[in-house]
């Protein structure tokens, strides 16, 4: 038992949530409790191993740890390769978290819940694969793979517009993910293999003309092919116009793991690829990235703002807030291997934890929005007002959820954001001065979403209602609570972990 | 002497079919149950011979050699390697699960069972004959129990029409690829049909490039190649249910598997020389079929397009002449012979039920048979080269293979076609278009899932006279068995390509590509 935790840790946080949606294949349609109980139980196995596989992770040591390599295509030199260091290992974490939560929080879905299930426990996987594959292909296998379920959950479990949403959401992210399987296909080609660490290591200094180009030229087309798939995920304005659409249709733990997890994927895909292989693409394109981050973070804020759904104004909050990752992504590319890389340093650091915190706080208010929408079945902020007498309980945890994710100091938010924001502003003053300006728009949107639903006057309509929150959706919210209070006061146990790995990177 | 596995696949379905045609005509359940014991058990034989194949050593094996017509160098000549063992299980996969959808055919039970299990035999024969003579004897084989089966089993509107246009087109196939093989067999001057002979030719240069068109197109008609593709969609559409299975699932690898047989292996020069043209043709399947099959209303029409779509990336890896497109190819041939076969399955399931194909008159039909959408679900991932599916394991290395290739042999085409296909360019080129094929596959599939299984169900379906009921438990089994493969394949490719790699190692030795 020992040897297989020891060598094959990984494979085991990766494939216990679809062996766990292949056992629920046998299970009765109609016996919803145990469906709904064992998917839990099954998914926090992968959280008890991926706290183990935290402990167990050594920061000091540079590269990848718990690695598996094993032949899978070779015809073409593609290896089933995992690994972790200190900027997968956080993802693994929150991803592990999250799902759980999750599927607590939709025990309240009653149709077709086996399906759902099922489906959701695939959708870990799919994720969890994107963090730990240290091949290319392999990458892009669970990087698609991920669509899947997603789609479904949002196509069959989503509210009026669900169709258009969920076609638009796959086909979207499907097409922006074309040039990076071309540009994938190109790496493996011209190096002869797949391996992610080896393509760092020799990509960067590919020599030679390919297809009628130069070694520059294909790096060139090749980091914007990667950037495009990456951005739209993320997603960095202008290719986030899927976002709002897939979210307000989404089922409410669908909302949790797209906003909390996939979104991760595209941040995390600049972090693993973009700038280990293309750094001087990176660096020259630097205040391009930084200005697309600065679009995301005053255009996310000021278009949360102007929504009137609840859901929606949460949903383009996540472009605001991803914005900063993306900012401190371009930070760093910017200063990695000069003089300036100690700002680079910080702002890397803060965007990976940035990550971290906007999952657990998107996938906080997505959760209380889909509270109040299985309650009310509106998501329209006029209807609401005066909701914190009827759930105190309830508008509590709203207002604690909200200062998170405004960024209020003492909560996990700002750690991130402080981090961001002093790391970029050394190296790109104007953009992150203009940034400020959806900071203070952030503001704005929070306090307009706390104050129409549960200050003001209290609607009439709800008078009577019985709008407190349930026992088991504070159990599903209380632990992403938590976290950002731990975060936000004692940030190390976390940014230990991660700034090992970044400082090795930022050195060149 | 060995046991003679190949023969007693081929001609197991023979003997099945005439113990049936000498059943009653009203015992019908025994005909059935005949052609389903018949299936499984070629369907074990070629799984036997699947994994008994030896890679280490290669080559032709279960080799049976005798003589038949001596005196025009015509034997009886079977064998299979690495590129052909992958077809006889894909027939023997595709003849079970026919027979398994077909269970509920009422009209002439007997004659239909029997009639596909004729067919089966040609092909069978087809993969596993080393004797060209033989070959094209089986080849004719399939065609006129196919022709009939359209005829009277197929689709009231078009069965005439689109009967005779298919068995018109694959008639003319063959006969201008076997123009290509008799001038192959004189020029050779062995005296002998035999394919090893002929591989042995070494035919001059020019006689290559004069007679590799004539053999490989003449045999990608078969394959749906553009603009000789429109018998596909048309012929698939009228036929019952189980042969536009076996006609797009294994028929058009038949064209596809003979094309590097007997083009490409047999006349490496000349597809040297035509391969930047083979490859544009390939294109041209690929992106127009597919955008063909977007706007279809038809629901079997999508399906019938969108094998001309995947046939196409299997020219286009033939093209690539390299050992990644080559396998690609040989892995697509599979794959897509199991997607296509439960596509036309699913089809199948829908219009015996709702009685409606069109579209628009379709709706929610997952709540009434969810394992039909499903089915129909994992097929369209598979279709749209979704990582962890069959389709991306061929689709890869089909892509790898275009992105490496390069155009061999320019002198005598003309000079612009020339100077385009120098470029450094023109392959990668074809790989970025092409790719374009995913997302337009991934819209055609996606809104058929919407349209067709999710959204309202009309009220008529629901309750009434025409309720539509859920699937039989034998189309589950098939279902399972096809999408199974899929994912199998997808996840753990190492089931398959070893075994087409072994199988293309001495054309791509003849390639140069090793």
């Amino acid at each position: 038992m020992d040897s297989i935790l020891q060598t094959n840790l990984l494979s085991l946080i990766l494939f216990l949530p679809a062996a766990g949606a292949a056992l629920l294949l046998f299970f009765p349609r109609d016996q919803v409790d145990a469906i709904r109980w064992t998917a839990f139980l099954v998914s926090l196995a992968p959280l008890g191993l991926s706290l183990y596989l935290w402990l167990q992770y050594d920061p000091t040591l540079p590269g990848y740890q718990f690695v598996e390599n094993y032949r899978w295509f070779s015809v073409i030199n593609s290896n089933y390769h995992l690994g972790v260091d200190g900027i997968s290992l956080p993802m693994v974490l929150l991803t592990t978290l999250l799902t759980p939560l999750s599927i607590l929080f939709s025990f309240s879905v009653a149709d077709k819940v086996k399906a759902f299930m099922i489906l959701f426990l695939l959708l870990e996987t799919g994720s969890l694969g994107v963090f730990l594959a240290l091949d290319l292909l392999i990458f892009f296998v669970f990087y698609e793979v991920g669509l899947i379920p997603m789609y479904f959950l949002i196509n069959l479990w989503g509210s009026a517009n669900r169709q258009y949403a969920s076609l638009k959401f796959i086909l979207y992210t499907m097409t922006a993910s074309l040039g990076l399987l071309l540009a994938t296909q190109v790496i493996g080609l011209t190096l002869g293999n797949f391996s992610i660490p080896y393509a760092t290591e020799f990509w960067p200094k590919l020599t030679g003309n390919f297809f009628g180009l130069t070694a520059e030229g294909l790096r060139t087309v090749a980091f914007w092919a990667f950037v495009i798939a990456f951005a739209l995920k993320v997603p960095v304005w202008p290719l986030h116009t899927w976002l709002p659409d897939a979210h307000t249709e989404a089922p409410t733990g669908g909302s949790m793991i797209l906003a909390g997890v996939l979104l991760k994927l595209g941040a995390y895909g600049f972090l693993r690829l973009v700038l280990p292989l293309y750094p001087a693409e990176s660096a020259q394109f630097a205040p391009w990235l930084a200005f697309f981050a600065l679009m995301a973070i005053v255009a996310g804020a000021y278009a949360s703002f102007g929504q009137t759904d609840f859901k929606r104004l949460v949903a383009y909050s996540s472009i605001n807030h991803m914005g900063f990752v993306v900012m401190g992504v371009a930070a760093a590319a910017a200063t990695r291997a000069t003089a300036d890389a100690s700002h680079g340093i910080i702002a890397l650091n803060g965007a990976v934890l940035q990550m971290f915190t906007h999952g657990l706080s998107s996938a906080g208010m997505f959760l209380l929005v889909g509270v109040l929408y299985e309650r009310t079945h509106t998501r329209n902020l006029e209807d609401f007002g005066g909701l914190f007498p009827l759930a105190p309980v309830y508008g509590g945890l709203l207002l604690f959820t909200s200062m998170g994710s405004l960024g209020l100091p003492g909560l996990a938010g700002f750690v991130s954001e402080f981090m961001v924001v002093r790391g970029a502003w050394p190296v790109f003053t104007v953009f992150t001065a203009l940034a400020m300006l959806g900071l203070l728009m952030t503001g704005a949107y929070i306090l307009k979403g706390i104050y129409k639903s549960i200050y003001g006057p209290l609607n009439p309509k709800w008078a009577g209602h019985r709008l407190e929150i349930s026992a088991r959706e504070v159990v599903a919210i209380a632990p992403l609570l938590a976290l950002m209070l731990v975060i936000g006061v004692w940030p190390t146990w976390l940014v230990g972990v991660i700034n090992e790995t970044i400082t090795r990177f930022m050195a060149g | 002497m060995n046991f003679p596995f190949l023969s007693v696949i081929t001609f197991t379905p023979l003997v099945a079919a005439l113990i049936i045609l000498m059943l009653p005509a009203e015992r019908k359940s025994e005909a059935r149950v005949t052609a389903l014991a018949a299936a499984v058990f070629t369907t074990l034989l070629s799984l036997y011979i699947y994994f008994g194949y030896d890679m280490s050593a290669g080559g032709y094996q279960f080799v049976e050699h005798w003589q038949w017509v001596p005196q025009l160098g015509i034997t009886y000549h079977m064998g299979v390697d690495g590129f052909s063992l992958p077809m006889v299980l894909l027939t023997a996969l595709v003849l079970l699960t026919g027979v398994m959808i077909s269970w509920g055919i009422e009209d002439r039970t007997r004659e239909f069972m029997a009639f596909f299990l004729i067919l089966s035999v040609g092909v069978f024969g087809v993969f596993a004959a080393l004797d060209l003579f033989l070959f094209f004897f089986l080849l004719e084989i399939a065609v006129f129990p196919k022709f009939l089966m359209i005829v009277v089993w197929g689709w009231p509107k078009t069965r005439e029409y689109g009967g005779m246009k298919l068995t018109l087109y694959l008639f003319i196939a063959s006969v201008v690829a076997l123009l290509g093989v008799l001038a192959m067999y004189v020029q050779a001057g062995s005296g002998s049909f035999d394919l090893l002979a002929l591989a042995q030719a070494d035919f001059p240069v020019d006689f290559q490039r004069v007679w590799f068109p004539v053999v490989f197109f003449g045999f990608c008609i078969m394959g749906a190649i553009f603009p000789f593709h429109s018998w596909a969609p048309d012929g698939h559409v009228a036929a019952p249910t189980a042969i536009s299975m076996m006609l797009a699932g294994v028929e058009m690898k038949i064209g596809m598997y003979a094309a590097l047989r007997l083009g490409i292996a047999l006349m490496p020069e000349g597809a040297k020389f035509w391969a930047p043209v083979i490859v544009i043709f390939g294109l041209v399947n690929v992106l127009y079929a597919a955008y063909i099959a977007l706007i279809q209303t038809d629901f079997k029409y999508i399906i019938g397009f969108s094998s001309v779509s995947h046939m196409g990336l299997v020219m286009i890896g033939f093209a690539t002449l390299s050992t990644e497109g080559l396998v690609g190819a040989g892995l697509q041939m599979f794959s897509h012979g199991i997607m296509t076969a439960l596509f036309f399955s699913v089809v199948g399931m829908v219009y015996d039920r709702a009685h409606t194909r069109m579209i628009p008159e379709l709706g929610g039909l997952a709540r009434k048979m969810p394992w039909a959408a499903i089915g129909f679900i994992i097929g369209g991932f598979t279709s749209m080269g979704m990582p962890g599916f069959s389709g991306f394991i061929a689709e890869i290395p089909i892509y790898l293979g275009v992105w490496k290739a390069r155009a061999q042999a320019l002198d005598g085409m003309p000079a612009w076609f020339a100077g385009l296909a120098s470029q450094p360019w023109f392959f990668p080129l074809v790989a970025v278009l092409s790719v374009i094929s995913i997302v337009i596959t991934a819209a055609y599939i996606l809104l058929a899932v919407q349209r067709v299984f999710f959204g309202n169900l009309p009220a008529h379906f629901d309750h009434g006279e025409h309720a539509v009921g859920d699937v039989r438990a034998l189309d589950k089994v098939a279902m399972a068995i096809l999408c199974g493969l899929m994912i199998l394949i997808g996840v753990y490719p190492a089931i398959m390509y070893p075994l087409v790699y072994t199988g293309l190692q001495p054309v791509l030795r003849l390639l140069g590509a090793l």
